[in-house]
Formats: structure tokens, C-alpha cells, sequence
């Protein structure tokens, strides 16, 4: 279980996350929406312990343990992963060797290499000369050789063009589903990826603040219809007990 | 006043642009006799150990010939495939007349003391010659050692790839483990004739208190091709060399591949320089410069002197302790119009964003560094022979566990 208590977060000295808690239960996926600069991929990176995200407030446990403070590497052993949104290249490191480094037992390196459509980029630098989908594509064969309990996906759809958000969303189910109780936080900005992935909750993070924790589809059919500003002050009302929903 | 004492500290600042300076005098001239060993593999264990991680492996398994060199004593020189040439330069000079014309030819012997004491007081160095349109399946090796503590060892080296030849050199300098001071000069000058290849590797394994002093240049006639691959890391009190290639025939191509790693106490100046002087002329410079502490001056220097040629300039210097310096200087030198040359040069640490990336896989901080210096000095370009390309990547790893 993921449980995240009243998360203040800085970069540079900025509130980008303000007072956020959150739970994910064994076994579930959540979908977090939000507009652009809201603090998605802040949490996400806070989450996984980024240096540059320092927590100012609040704690962050995993699995009943306090992750707060802990080291990347650390969380990442205890079964946490990420799949970047927008990678650094790693010059001299081939995604063949850094798959080799972190595989589970039994993972099958060119079979799901060739059901990625990566087999020629195994002996390429990580993500050197990688377009928008093949950043997709060798970031999540390193999720799925290192099969994760926890994964954050940072909008694993966007620079994917529609013939290959099938086959990502395909592998996003797979990790998810591969052991019992894995789980899982998707940013997304369109939810093209839910045709794939049923999330059971979804979120709303606007200004660094969480709203409206719910029904993942019906969230997203709100925000598309009014936009995240309205949705706010839906959440507003409804604390008011004037929901309008 | 104030203007002049500004001037005296900027002068102060730049103490790593001047050469080291040695006194030649303070190393011993002479060395006892080394017998000769028909069979290599009777040198000692140490020596084989410190010849193995200089690439010269005295099984001589997959090699084409042997020449081997301890202090001022020819120890073994034999070519193992016909048409290749392997003895001392001063055997050649014996054996053949036409010799002079290869000696003192692309190096001056007036270049600085330490060609003019490699003139005056020559200790042999070798000859490897490939007769024309010779092609051989496995490199030669050669080895200059350093056996005894203190000593001055002045080498001249000759290789020439004869018209159509291909031919692959590794040369490994090493000392014995107990040799602690030491100079070595070594003037090597390179012959590839028309349509030939050669390709040198050149490792050096030197100690802690040992100065270093090639002097080397090749020339490279029409549709010829020098490849030419430099490792150096292991410590060194200083090396300094500035290896020049002047592409004299059409078609003609020059690679230079560099690899350095400076510990504490070391000071590495070293650059690689092509002169562009014929049509379609090709060349690539690259090195790749990591200061663990020590001083690196990494140069480079292009020169193209006729339209159409193509050349490219590559310096990249990491960082990886508080201490060190890394002086990256490349320089392009065009003379006519329709000349293409490029150069890029970076210098930093290892980005954080890199070792938290491969962190977020699992990797200890430790292991994340130890990677990205891996990659950093790759050198899966340079084609070496597997048993070297182990011997390398143990030399690396050690360079690693020293650091991280």
C-alpha cells in the first residue's frame, strides 16, 4: 500500500505540492489528472526521491514502511519504479546492459524485446537518438525486467502515435496484472491509455492541491466536458454539501 | 602597481599550460644487459602480468609476431607470419640501407632535448614492417619495458604499411612492479603507403614516478588509412606527446581514438594533431578525458590545408572527484576556402539527473557512477582483440573502484 500524509513539496524553493494525502490500496491503479505545471509529475518524482524534490511536510509510506528521505535506490529495491516521461540519455550504458542489471528472474530479454519493437535499440545508448515512442517503449521494458510492485507512469501516452498506445497501454496491464497486489499512478492528460488500463480511482491535481478523488471515467467525462477549473469548484460545492455532480 | 600584480597572479593560475619540466640527467643512462629469451614465455611472472595488462601477451596466441624490449636489452623479436618484419631498429639500419630514409624523416631530431638524446643515445626500439599488399589476420605486438628503477630508456620506432598492406600493431609500455622512477622517450615515426592500413594501439601501464615522453608522426599516402587508438589508465607522474598525422595522398584518412584517466599526482598533456594536405583527406580526433584528481590537458589541432577536405574535433572531460583539472584546447586551422572542420569540447561532472535515472532502476549511487564512467570510456570502438578488450575493461574497473 501506498499511503502519502499532507505532502508539501519543494523545487528551488517553490511550493509545487501543497498539503497532499493519498492511498493506494494493494491491488489498485489510480489515474491522476490534472492540467499542465500542476505538480503531476512533481508528486511522482517526490515519490520516487528525487534530490531535487525536497519534502518539506509530510511523510510518505510503502507497504506500512516510512519512505520519507529514503534514497532512490533504496525505494526502487523495495519494489517502487517509474517510467519516465522524459528520460536522460545515458551515453556509453546500452539498454541491453542496463536490462541485464536489473531483470527479475526469468525475464526474457529479446522476446519482449521483439514484442516492444526494440530489438535493434538493445545495443543502442538509453534513450540517445530515441523518439517520443521508443523513450516509451525502452522505459517500460526496463519496468517490466525489473517487475515493480508500485509503478508511476508519467503520461505514458504522450509522443506515441495511436498505432503504439495500444501496444503500450498492452504492456502497462501486464505489469500491473503480473503478481497480485501490484499498483499502480498514471498521469495522464487525454486517458486514451484507459482503453487498456482500468484505473479504480482517479484524481484531480491543480495548483499543487488534490481534488475530487473518485470514479476515474467519470472525472475524466467531467473534466472533458467543463475543464479542471470547474471541477474545482464542483469539489468546493460538494463540501459545502451542494454537489452538483 | 595593482595592474601588475593581477598580471603576476593570472600568470600563477596557468601553471598547467607550461610543460613538466625534467632534468634528464638525474636518470641513469645505462641499464645492465637483459638476455635474449627465445621462449617468451620465460620471463618472469611479474613482467608477464604487467605485459598482459599492457596488451602484449607472451603466449603470443593470436598475435602475428612479438618484439619485446626490457630497459636497453632486445629480449625477443620474431615475426610468426610471412611477409611481416618485426627486429630492432638498429637491426634494420643493419639490414637495410633504405632504413635512412624512414629515420629522422617525420620527427626533427632538433624538436627538443628529448629527440636530441634519443639521437645521441639511442637504445634500439623497433621495426614493424608489412611488405606490400601483406594482409595479416592477427596484430604484432610489441613491448617497451622499464625493469629497472631510475633509468632513461630512448627508443625509435619505425613502421611501415608497404602499398595494399594491412596491418594491426598493440604496443604496450609497462614497468616491473618495483620500478618506481623512470624516463621514457620514445620517437616512433609511421609510414602507411598507398591504399594501406595500419592500426595502432597503443596502452600505457607506466608507475607512479615515471615521466613520459613520445614524439611520434605518421604519414599517410594515397587512399591510406591510420587508425590509431591510445589507452592510458594507470598512473604517471607526466606524459606528455602530441602525436601528428599529415594525410599527404588523396583519399587518405586519419582516426585518433584517446582514452584518459588521471589519478592523483598525475599530469597527462596530450593531444592528437592531422594535417589535411590532399584532396578528400579524412580525419576524426576523439578523446575522452577523466581527472580523478589529476591534471589533463587534452588538445587537439586540425589543420586542413586544401579544399575538400573533411575533419572533425572531439574532447569530452569528466570530472569525477573535488579535485583535479581537465584543460580541454581544440583548435581548427583552415588555409583555403572549402575546407569543413568541426570541433566540440565539453568538460563537467556526471550529471545527477543520469545517476538518479539509473538509481530509480535499483542501482546503488556507487554502481550508477561506476556505469556511466564505463560508458563514458568506451572502448568497444577500437576493435581491440577480445583478450585486450578483457584486459582493458579490468583496467577500468579498477580505475572505477579507485574513485567510487
Amino acid at each position: 500500500m501506498l499511503k502519502i500524509e499532507n505532502l508539501t513539496v519543494k523545487i528551488a524553493g517553490k511550493e509545487v505540492i501543497q498539503d497532499v494525502s493519498l492511498t493506494i490500496e494493494k491491488g489498485e491503479t489510480m489515474a491522476l489528472l490534472g492540467p499542465n505545471g500542476s505538480g503531476k509529475t512533481s508528486l511522482i518524482m517526490a515519490i520516487m526521491g528525487f534530490s531535487d524534490y525536497s519534502i518539506v511536510k509530510g511523510d510518505i509510506y510503502f507497504n506500512g514502511k516510512r519512505i520519507t528521505g529514503m534514497d532512490v535506490d533504496e525505494r526502487a529495491r523495495m519494489g517502487i519504479g517509474i517510467m519516465f516521461q522524459r528520460p536522460p540519455t545515458i551515453t556509453g550504458v546500452r539498454v541491453r546492459q542496463m536490462i541485464e542489471l536489473i531483470k527479475k528472474e526469468g525475464f526474457e530479454i529479446e522476446k519482449e524485446a521483439g514484442n516492444l519493437k526494440l530489438k535493434e535499440f538493445l545495443s543502442r545508448d538509453i534513450n540517445s537518438g530515441f523518439s517520443g515512442g521508443e523513450i516509451k517503449r525502452s522505459e517500460l521494458i526496463q519496468l517490466l525486467a525489473s517487475s515493480p510492485q508500485l509503478s508511476l507512469f508519467d503520461e505514458p501516452e504522450s509522443g506515441v502515435d495511436l498505432e503504439n498506445i495500444a501496444l503500450v497501454g498492452k504492456v502497462m496491464d501486464r505489469i500491473l496484472k503480473k503478481d497480485d497486489g501490484n499498483m499502480g499512478l498514471i498521469i495522464t492528460h487525454t486517458g486514451f491509455i484507459f482503453d487498456y488500463v482500468k484505473p479504480d480511482k482517479g484524481c484531480i491535481l491543480v495548483g499543487g492541491r488534490l481534488h475530487c478523488v473518485g470514479d476515474p471515467m467519470a472525472i475524466l467525462k467531467t473534466v472533458k466536458k467543463r475543464g479542471y477549473e470547474w471541477c474545482i469548484t464542483c469539489e468546493g460545492e460538494k463540501l459545502k454539501g451542494k454537489s452538483r455532480t | 602597481m595593482v595592474h601588475n600584480m593581477r598580471r603576476r597572479k593570472v600568470k600563477r593560475e596557468e601553471p598547467h599550460l607550461g610543460a613538466v619540466k625534467l632534468n634528464i640527467k638525474s636518470y641513469r643512462s645505462k641499464s645492465k644487459d637483459k638476455p635474449y629469451l627465445e621462449d617468451l614465455k620465460k620471463v618472469n611472472a611479474d613482467q608477464k602480468r604487467n605485459m598482459l595488462s599492457a596488451g602484449v601477451d607472451p603466449s603470443q596466441r593470436s598475435r602475428a609476431g612479438t618484439y619485446v624490449q626490457m630497459d636497453h636489452s632486445v629480449v625477443h623479436s620474431r615475426s610468426l607470419f610471412p611477409g611481416l618484419e618485426v627486429m630492432s631498429t638498429t637491426e634494420a639500419i643493419k639490414r637495410y640501407e633504405w632504413v635512412d630514409n624512414y629515420i629522422w624523416k617525420v620527427v626533427s631530431a632538433k624538436a627538443d632535448e628529448f629527440t636530441k638524446e634519443a639521437l645521441l643515445k639511442p637504445h634500439h626500439g623497433y621495426f614493424l614492417r608489412a611488405l606490400p599488399g601483406v594482409k595479416a589476420t592477427y596484430p604484432l605486438q610489441a613491448c617497451l619495458f622499464i625493469s629497472d628503477d631510475n633509468i632513461v630508456q630512448n627508443v625509435h620506432n619505425i613502421i611501415i604499411a608497404e602499398e595494399g598492406a594491412d596491418l594491426q600493431v598493440i604496443t604496450g609500455c609497462a614497468t616491473s612492479s618495483d620500478v618506481r622512477r623512470g624516463l621514457h622517450i620514445g620517437i616512433s615515426e609511421f609510414y602507411v603507403k598507398k591504399n594501406a592500413k595500419l592500426t595502432f594501439t597503443m596502452i600505457h601501464n607506466w608507475a607512479d614516478e615515471v615521466a613520459v615522453r613520445p614524439r611520434t608522426a605518421a604519414v599517410i599516402e594515397e587512399g591510406g588509412k591510420f587508425l590509431s587508438n591510445y589507452i592510458c589508465l594507470k598512473p604517471v607522474k607526466t606524459l606528455q606527446m602530441y602525436p601528428k598525422a599529415e594525410l599527404v595522398g588523396k583519399n587518405s584518412l586519419a582516426i585518433y581514438n584517446s582514452v584518459l584517466f588521471a589519478h592523483p599526482g598525475s599530469h597527462l598533456d596530450v593531444g592528437s594533431r592531422v594535417i589535411l594536405k590532399a584532396e578528400n583527406a579524412r580525419a576524426e580526433v576523439v578523446a575522452r578525458a577523466i581527472s580523478a584528481g589529476g591534471d589533463i590537458i587534452a588538445r587537439g589541432h586540425l589543420r586542413g590545408e586544401v579544399a575538400g577536405i573533411k575533419a572533425h574535433l572531439e574532447c569530452k572531460g569528466l570530472m569525477v572527484t573535488e579535485k583535479g583539472h581537465i584543460h580541454a584546447i581544440p583548435e581548427l586551422e583552415g588555409l583555403v576556402e572549402g575546407v569543413d572542420m568541426s570541433h566540440e569540447a565539453a568538460v563537467g561532472k556526471i550529471a545527477k539527473d543520469e545517476i538518479e535515472y539509473l538509481m530509480s532502476r535499483g542501482l546503488t549511487k556507487g554502481e550508477a557512477q561506476a556505469a556511466i564512467v564505463r560508458g563514458f570510456l568506451d572502448t568497444s570502438i577500437m576493435g581491440l582483440p577480445s583478450s585486450l578488450q578483457k584486459e582493458v575493461d579490468n583496467a577500468i574497473a579498477s580505475c572505477e573502484k579507485e574513485v567510487f
